[in-house]
């Protein structure tokens, strides 16, 4: 059974639909890359995946189930999400990591930051003061307190320097190596060949491959 | 004080505006308009007023028209708030029934206990308080409101990817906003009696009532204005904020809204 099928999806935008009839098949298992030129769809495909967005026309499921069916809450803490642009709430990191989780205690919260590669010392720290890489691998630790079995990163990258990017791929990497599914909105060919095992490629709110992905070694520009 | 100011009293309190405007033209401040329009409306409407209550409260009128008037009152509040918040659906309603509430709650209990009896001459100003409270308060939530939708929407967006409920999402910016738009009601009954005089008390004082009646009746008064303001605040920026959010907890868009 697909991780995700969408079934001829519409999503309109102001003046062209920014999804058109999709139909596509995302099956379980690494890395999945999203990917197009911008305005191409690639973000809206995520954000019907998590539901922060809902088709005007066709079914998104997950496993099978239609979104619009399921309870949307416990299906969002089964998929967790990370933006373009880290976003760090007020308050200290553990405030953060707990937003997720109110149960979470220290070392819990410790052993999350040392899966995203982040000192558990920082667990005090106010997020405003964390740097850009910092913010976002919090932002990950913080999708990662749901025990999520799928993490959508929506270009995750975007606004992170070379280092950074690298560790947070090397990150997400692991993540699906540890049976993680993830789904990743990139623009960069490059970053999809080190990470993708396979490549959807949007275009004008269309696939340009037909509705199964093709594999990332195939994919290559 | 004898209770007549006359034309040439009205213009020299004009003159401290002036004053204002000047100050603002000289460091570009840009709001000597603003004053000018102030002063300007606020003549038209008070002359106005004055005339519309002297045939409301004088002797063998109906009741009827002091409680239309307070109708009045409550669909301007709500008109004002729509007309600075636009962004915000179904702001109107929310506000009418938000507002109507608060006015029908208040006047039951500033009544009801016998703060004052039931005459055009006390339900009009009485209404008008908490009315113009409430509406100044309503008016600042939900500007705040449209704006923190666009500035806070990835904060937003975040939590609900988390799996929080809209509620929960929202809660942070509503606690911020609520908190801005009612603490000068909050601040004002804190200051009550050492920074300020409160003009019903006064005003009871002057007219020979003993110091002690006037107080508690000034300290009712103003703590049911400080409950409705603080009631009709919070229902009415929820509920706009409910309006934002789809039953399955989206975040629905919102045009930005201009300065």
């Amino acid at each position: 059974m697909a991780l995700f099928s969408f079934e001829g999806v519409t999503v309109q935008g102001e003046d062209r639909p920014r999804l058109d009839a999709i139909d596509l098949e995302l099956p379980e298992g690494g890395v999945t890359a999203i990917v197009g030129p911008s305005g191409s769809g690639k973000s809206t495909l995520l954000r019907c995946a998590n539901r922060l967005q809902a088709p005007d026309d066709g079914i998104v499921r997950y496993r099978g189930r239609d979104l619009a069916q399921i309870d949307v809450l416990a299906h969002r803490r089964e998929v967790g999400m990370v933006f373009q642009r880290p976003v760090a709430f007020p308050g200290t990191v553990a405030e953060n990591l707990r937003v997720a989780d109110p149960d979470l205690d220290d070392a819990a919260a410790g052993a999350l930051l040392e899966r995203v590669a982040l000192d558990a010392a920082l667990l005090g720290r106010q997020a405003s003061e964390l740097s850009g890489g910092e913010a976002q691998r919090m932002g990950l630790a913080r999708s990662l307190a749901t025990s999520p079995r799928v993490v959508l990163a929506d270009e995750p990258t975007a606004s992170l320097d070379e280092d950074a990017a690298h560790q947070l791929e090397q990150l997400l990497r692991r993540l699906a190596d540890d049976g993680v599914d993830v789904l990743l909105v990139s623009h960069s060919p490059e970053q999809v060949q080190r990470l993708a095992d396979r490549v959807v490629a949007l275009r004008e709110g269309r696939l340009e491959h037909g509705p199964q992905p093709v594999a990332a070694a195939e994919a290559r520009p | 004080m004898n209770g007549h100011v006359g034309w040439g009293g009205l213009a020299i309190a004009v003159v401290v505006v002036l004053v204002a405007a000047g100050l603002s033209r000289a460091w570009r401040l840009g709001l000597e308009r603003d004053l000018v329009v102030a002063i300007v409306r606020s003549l038209a409407q008070m002359l106005l007023v004055a005339v519309a209550l002297g045939l409301v409260v004088a002797d063998g009128v109906s009741i009827w028209w002091s409680w239309l008037w307070v109708v009045a009152m409550v669909g301007f509040a709500s008109i004002t708030m729509r007309r600075r918040a636009p962004a915000l659906p179904g702001l109107l309603r929310i506000a009418l029934i938000a507002t109507g509430t608060t006015a029908a709650v208040g006047i039951a209990i500033t009544f009801g206990i016998g703060i004052f009896p039931v005459q055009p001459r006390t339900l009009v100003p009485v209404a008008g308080m908490l009315v113009g409270n409430s509406m100044s308060a309503g008016v600042v939530a939900c500007r705040r409101l449209s704006h923190a939708i666009g500035e806070r929407r990835d904060e937003i967006e975040a939590r609900l990817a988390l799996g929080q409920p809209w509620p929960h999402a929202a809660r942070p910016m509503l606690r911020e906003i609520l908190r801005t738009a009612i603490s000068p009601q909050i601040e004002s009954t804190k200051a009550l009696g050492i920074v300020f005089l409160p003009g019903a008390m006064t005003g009871l004082i002057l007219a020979g009532v003993d110091p002690l009646d006037a107080v508690l009746v000034q300290l009712a008064l103003m703590y049911v204005i400080l409950g409705g303001v603080v009631t009709m605040t919070t229902v009415t920026t929820v509920a706009a904020a409910r309006r934002l959010f789809t039953r399955d907890h989206r975040l629905l868009p919102v045009p930005r809204q201009a300065d």
